[in-house]
């Protein structure tokens, strides 16, 4: 790809979406807008006990309610699924502990949440009160609810018959002697201890799902709020055992997953069920409060990092153990989750020795499982941290320690000690673009005098540099980490008759634009008006073939195929017109949206003339099928390496302990950018869900396993009058590793932001004597460790 | 969520609806704007059997002044508190106050007078009421009574109102002194962790969020009386205090933030 | 059962409901406007905002009942006659102010309630204006972008009450 001046390349361009008329009308249909005949609601009754045996499910209270038809015990619907249950597609190691997860519990409630009845009924207002009448008689147990708890000796187990809580421990030690060397001779050792709470995921629409059985051929068409279609089909089909071909799944609009709706869950599997059972559409919708339990949360680990360097700074070897909360069972990736960070704990860092080891654990809580990020802004979190505090101890500045130790320009590809490839990247130039941009200098000088003048609202700056693997993912590399499925992706090109051109695309798409992106690649190959190419996703029955949208993949993996199978329709098309010009193809070039002979721009066949051809095959080259259609499956070879730094200057009030976001700058390194609009949004989006995890949102579960932030009253996702002002700049290094040579950006700015708030934080209350904060800082939070800092009474 | 199931009766009148409160007896709850109850409604925190909707009576939608004293209608909305002229010149501290309650949208709904039955230590009107010694005017059965603001809030969500009384107007003096509202919380939308209302230059001082009902800071009125610094009153808004503990803060950490706030808002208000 | 009547982007309609119907399910489940969404149970999220005689309102916490004889607006209902989007949609589309669209309905009636209720609006007062609108995929700086275009250009073309009766 050429990012060009050329008004007739679209890629590069702030190409407006065309996704945004239907959205901005109300007219895009998600899953809740959608209405079938005969459906029947679901209404689920969900344990209120972290953890208790379930002594009886009463529903005739329920059933005197008008319009309530049936209320199930998870032993009366056991029948349904028989010997399956909710799929964990990533076994880590070969003897991690993964319990049996029915979707509806039948003997024994493990979280608040758990579902442990279902009341079916004419309507969504009989479903609600149906459920509200349904009386479950618990006999609580004890709970285990902090992690470092559950590894204790003695801890309760949420899981009797596994006789521990630990699901499995992860090592990445390619050579502990030289690890501990490296310590042993350092100059400086930082030793740090992170906790990353839960966070909700909170995509602003909910879950839902309908299952809709086709009787007369045993065929389901499940419609569900998913990111997975493709992923869910295979899942269905064997946890339910009805043959895959039977299956459709269908992702209407849907409002953001930020990875919570990576996910094959119990409300998917229940009614899919109880559709074939029954013979009738079945539907569900998720209501806000239900999700703060319903839906898998986010983070969750207890992390220990260790980094050890010489007088100057340099950093000799990181070591890393991580306690990582798996909730009460292990969804479709749970256990993955902290795999994808376990490789990036010495960041954008030249770092010769490495030890990374993860425990992870039960607890009677919601399963965590992929969140913006999953495992990359942990790790970021924790190196970025820990190289501030490095910095103190070196005393140098935090972008003085971060050069001194990037890797260098032209070390790539770099190979680091966590055994990965590193594909392009300038992170010295990002750096300093930022550092300019943020002006450091004038920002520090103001800081000297409030510290002078004593102010009680102190100016603190933060600086993150991450790197982040993304574009998952080499299937072979998948493979070596036991992961259930490959990373490929697939995309068709199709040239109708009359050159209008369909793109059928496995990523699935719900709020990234592809259709505007994937239609800019497309034109500009083809030579023709994005509008000329329509884009289709999100139905297996349109889409067969697809592993969808979550890890920042879609661009790098998807797009990617989408650029190939454009490829080789015009590898086609060459060959018709050269035929028809009677040239050698080697003699042709396409310009213009025309196949000419070089030199002799007269001779030329228009793109529209070869599609007419290619459907009436009146006069195609010898043994050539008609039409003109591509697919590819593209695996890639190697990860992509997006990286960046993110400036955050905070303002915090000493005296209530209030933080203030006054200025956020982000350089990224996303490689080239196919259109620099849509990347911008969501690095702002990215930024103020990082910025969320440092200063509101907290999952927060009392120690009885209660969740407290149930709806958004309570859990604080920022509106517009929190949010700050993003500067947003790129530096482009473009990946060698695909030919568009993209990185991805779904997940950047989630990634960097949260330890450059916290970085500011402390650096705002360093003179107070404070060296850490935890996350949310809010205002209590803040107000404390400066008290306790100064050794007041709290 | 989906609230459970309730009879509806649409009030005509004032009087109207304290009938029909004297019919249905405490099974029945007034409905205004609905922006307090009925999300606890949904929550099924609340599950009146019968709802008499007032927020039809247009004729207790008014802001009046005569002789000093300004009469705001039980049904007057937050929002044309906030956009009143009349406030603006004559008691411009109720207009601002209304202007940081919830966002647009429930000032477009919410009503003087519900947010006052409703009684929550944590809203803002009512602590600005109390500021600045308003006079409440409720209707029952038996006529009006007149009950002011420092015997209003009697408890936890309780007030002075009878299960068959409803509010009809709320009255304040003209007020020129200096006057300063401090809202503290973590979300602009958000319920005030801690708020302080300071009106008549000091005279007036009310806490939100502090105890079980909003709370008149009486020691610091004293204070500012006997000629005490911003700083001096301020030191005593939270003696005596057991303010809840809930996400945001903890008693102690309520406490200081009275402090500061309270500080805050009579230096605001033009206590030296 | 009760009975209500209330016009809806200018057209008369008559149902009957629970007086326990919140306004936005008689909208999307009784009239099957879809449109207006809802994303949560604690009237915080905005996704639902509608405007009940010309000013935005919350259609979760309103029932259906109380909304009887008034004026309502949906996103459906801003467009004009043609098709042609309101200017605050055509600016939520030129400014990138949406990505998934599941809060925009409710942040483009909210907005363009904002612009009309205040007529001066600076980038504070926008984001204070918007406080009970969550967007989980913008981090909010094109929507306030595209309300500033809106509010500073003077084409906000209000939505004013559709005459009750309208139709009658």
């Amino acid at each position: 790809m050429t990012m060009t001046d050329d008004p007739a390349t679209h890629m590069g361009s702030h190409r407006l979406r065309r996704e945004d008329p239907a959205l901005l009308t109300g007219e895009a249909q998600f899953i809740d807008d959608m209405s079938l005949h005969g459906e029947i609601w679901v209404g689920i009754v969900r344990s209120t006990e972290a953890h208790a045996t379930i002594l009886g499910v009463d529903g005739r209270a329920a059933l005197e309610i008008d319009g309530v038809t049936e209320v199930l015990s998870g032993a009366d619907l056991a029948p349904l699924w028989g010997e399956g249950a909710l799929p964990c597609a990533w076994p880590v190691t070969d003897d991690m502990r993964d319990p049996a997860h029915l979707p509806v519990a039948t003997s024994v409630a493990k979280y608040v949440g758990d579902a442990v009845a279902v009341v079916l009924a004419d309507s969504r207002y009989a479903a609600a009160d149906g459920a509200a009448a349904v009386s479950v008689d618990y006999d609580p147990l004890p709970a285990v609810v902090d992690i470092e708890a559950a590894v204790a000796e003695g801890a309760p187990l949420v899981h009797e018959d596994l006789g521990t809580n630990e699901s499995y421990t992860w090592p990445l030690i390619p050579d502990p002697k030289a690890v501990d060397a490296a310590f042993a001779g350092a100059a400086h050792v930082v030793s740090e201890r992170y906790v990353q709470q839960r966070l909700i995921p909170a995509p602003m629409e909910p879950r839902g799902v309908i299952a809709a059985p086709g009787v007369a051929n045993g065929e389901l068409t499940l419609y569900s709020a998913t990111q997975i279609p493709h992923i869910l089909k295979v899942m269905t089909a064997v946890t339910l055992d009805i043959p895959e071909h039977k299956i459709r799944v269908v992702a209407p609009s849907v409002g953001g997953g930020f990875g919570c709706k990576l996910n094959v869950y119990a409300e998917e599997i229940l009614c899919c069920a109880l559709a074939m059972d029954r013979g009738v559409p079945v539907r569900w919708t998720e209501g806000r409060s239900e999700a703060a339990t319903a839906t898998i949360q986010g983070r969750g680990q207890v992390q220990h990092i260790e980094l050890a360097a010489d007088a100057d700074g340099k950093v000799q070897a990181v070591r890393v153990k991580l306690l990582a909360d798996m909730g009460a069972y292990l969804q479709l990736v749970t256990p993955g989750v902290p795999l994808l960070g376990a490789f990036l704990y010495h960041g954008c860092y030249d770092v010769a020795h490495y030890s990374f080891e993860c425990t992870s654990v039960f607890t009677n809580k919601t399963p965590t499982d992929a969140y913006r990020g999953a495992g990359r802004p942990e790790a970021t979190y924790a190196v970025e941290r820990a190289m501030d505090s490095l910095a103190v101890a070196v005393g140098v500045t935090p972008e003085e320690i971060r050069s001194r130790n990037f890797i260098a320009a032209d070390a790539f590809p770099y190979e680091s000690c966590a055994e990965l490839t590193f594909d392009s990247g300038d992170y010295q130039a990002v750096l300093d673009k930022a550092v300019a941009m943020a002006d450091l200098e004038s920002v520090r000088a103001e800081q000297a005098q409030r510290r002078a003048d004593g102010s009680n609202r102190q100016i603190g700056v933060g600086l993150s540099s991450y790197v982040e693997m993304c574009g998952l993912a080499p299937s072979r590399v998948l493979a070596s980490l036991n992961y259930g499925a490959g990373g490929w992706e697939a995309a068709t090109v199709r040239v109708l008759p009359t050159a209008k051109v369909q793109v059928i695309t496995g990523s699935t798409p719900h709020g990234q634009g592809h259709e505007t992106s994937w239609s800019m690649i497309v034109a500009d190959k083809l030579g023709i008006d994005p509008d000329d190419v329509d884009v289709l996703h999100s139905d297996t029955a349109i889409s067969p073939t697809g592993l969808d949208t979550y890890g920042s993949r879609s661009l790098s993996v998807g797009g990617t195929a989408v650029f190939m199978a454009t490829d080789k329709v015009l590898d086609k098309a060459r060959l018709i017109a050269a035929h028809q010009l009677e040239a050698n193809e080697d003699d042709l070039e396409y310009f213009d949206g025309a196949f000419q002979v070089k030199g002799t721009p007269t001779a030329a066949v228009p793109f529209a003339a070869i599609a007419f051809a290619a459907f009436t095959a009146h006069d195609l080259p010898d043994g050539m099928e008609p039409n003109l259609e591509a697919h590819v499956t593209y695996d890639p070879p190697n990860f992509t390496f997006p990286n960046g730094t993110h400036i955050a200057v905070v303002e915090v009030d000493t005296e209530t302990g209030n933080v203030d976001i006054v200025d956020y700058v982000a350089v990224d390194d996303c490689g080239n950018q196919v259109n620099p609009m849509i990347v911008e949004g969501q690095v702002h989006g990215g930024v103020l869900q990082g910025a969320a995890q440092a200063l509101y949102e907290d999952a927060v579960y009392n120690e009885d396993g209660q969740i407290v932030t149930v709806n958004l009253g309570d859990y604080l996702v920022p509106s517009a009058a929190e949010a700050p002002v993003y500067r947003v700049a790129s530096h482009v290094t473009p990946s060698p590793t695909n030919p568009m040579g993209v990185k991805g950006i779904g997940e950047a700015g989630t990634i960097a932001a949260t330890p450059a708030v916290i970085n500011a934080v402390v650096d705002a209350l360093r003179p107070t004597g404070v060296t850490d904060v935890t996350m949310p800082a809010s205002p209590q939070t803040v107000w404390r460790a400066i008290n306790e800092a100064q050794g007041g009474a709290s | 969520m989906i609230p459970a199931s309730f009879d509806y009766e649409v009030a005509e009148s004032a009087e109207h609806a304290v009938s029909l409160l004297a019919d249905h007896g405490d099974e029945a709850k007034l409905l205004a704007g609905g922006h307090s109850l009925i999300p606890m409604m949904r929550f099924r925190l609340a599950a009146p059997t019968v709802l008499v909707d007032v927020g039809r009576l247009d004729d207790l939608r008014y802001i009046n002044s005569a002789n000093g004293t300004i009469s705001i209608g039980a049904l007057t909305r937050h929002s044309e508190l906030e956009h009143s002229a009349l406030l603006a010149e004559s008691c411009p501290m109720l207009a601002s106050v209304a202007a940081l309650v919830g966002d647009p949208a429930v000032r477009h709904r919410g009503t003087l007078g519900g947010t006052l039955a409703h009684s929550d230590p944590a809203s803002d009107l009512p602590a600005a009421v109390l500021a600045l010694g308003a006079t409440i005017v409720a209707r029952g059965p038996g006529g009006d009574r007149e009950i002011a603001a420092t015997d209003f809030f009697t408890g936890y969500f309780e007030s002075a109102l009878a299960d068959d009384e409803m509010i009809v107007e709320v009255r304040v003096a003209a007020s020129a002194g200096g006057w300063n509202y401090q809202k503290f919380n973590r979300r602009a939308q958000d319920w005030a962790i801690v708020g302080v209302a300071v009106a008549e230059g000091g005279a007036g001082v009310s806490l939100v969020n502090m105890g079980a009902t909003p709370l008149r800071a009486s020691a610091v009125e004293a204070a500012v009386a006997a000629g005490a610094s911003a700083g001096d009153a301020a030191a005593v808004a939270a003696d005596g205090l057991q303010p809840p503990t809930d996400l945001n803060a903890d008693a102690d950490y309520r406490r200081h933030l009275a402090r500061v706030f309270t500080q805050r808002a009579l230096k605001a208000a033009g206590v030296a | 059962m009760e009975s209500v009547k209330f016009a809806v982007n200018g057209t008369e309609r008559s149902l009957e409901v629970e007086p326990r119907t919140l306004l936005v399910h008689a909208l999307r489940d009784e009239l099957r406007l879809t449109g207006t969404n809802i994303g949560c149970d604690s009237s915080s999220c905005g996704a639902c905002t509608v405007l009940v005689d010309g000013q935005s309102a919350k259609s979760c916490t309103m029932f259906a009942v109380q909304a009887d004889g008034a004026d309502i607006t949906t996103i459906e209902g801003v467009a004009d006659a043609d098709g042609k989007m309101h200017p605050m949609q055509q600016a939520f589309h030129e400014h990138h102010a949406l990505q998934c669209g599941y809060c925009t309905p409710g942040m483009v009636m909210a907005a363009i309630s904002l612009v009309e209720e205040y007529p001066e609006l600076d980038d504070h007062s926008v984001r204070h204006g918007l406080e009970g609108n969550l967007c989980r995929c913008t981090g909010y700086q094109n929507i306030v972008n595209a309300v500033l275009a809106v509010a500073g250009s003077g084409s906000a073309t209000p939505i004013r009450p559709y005459q009750s009766g309208q139709g009658e």
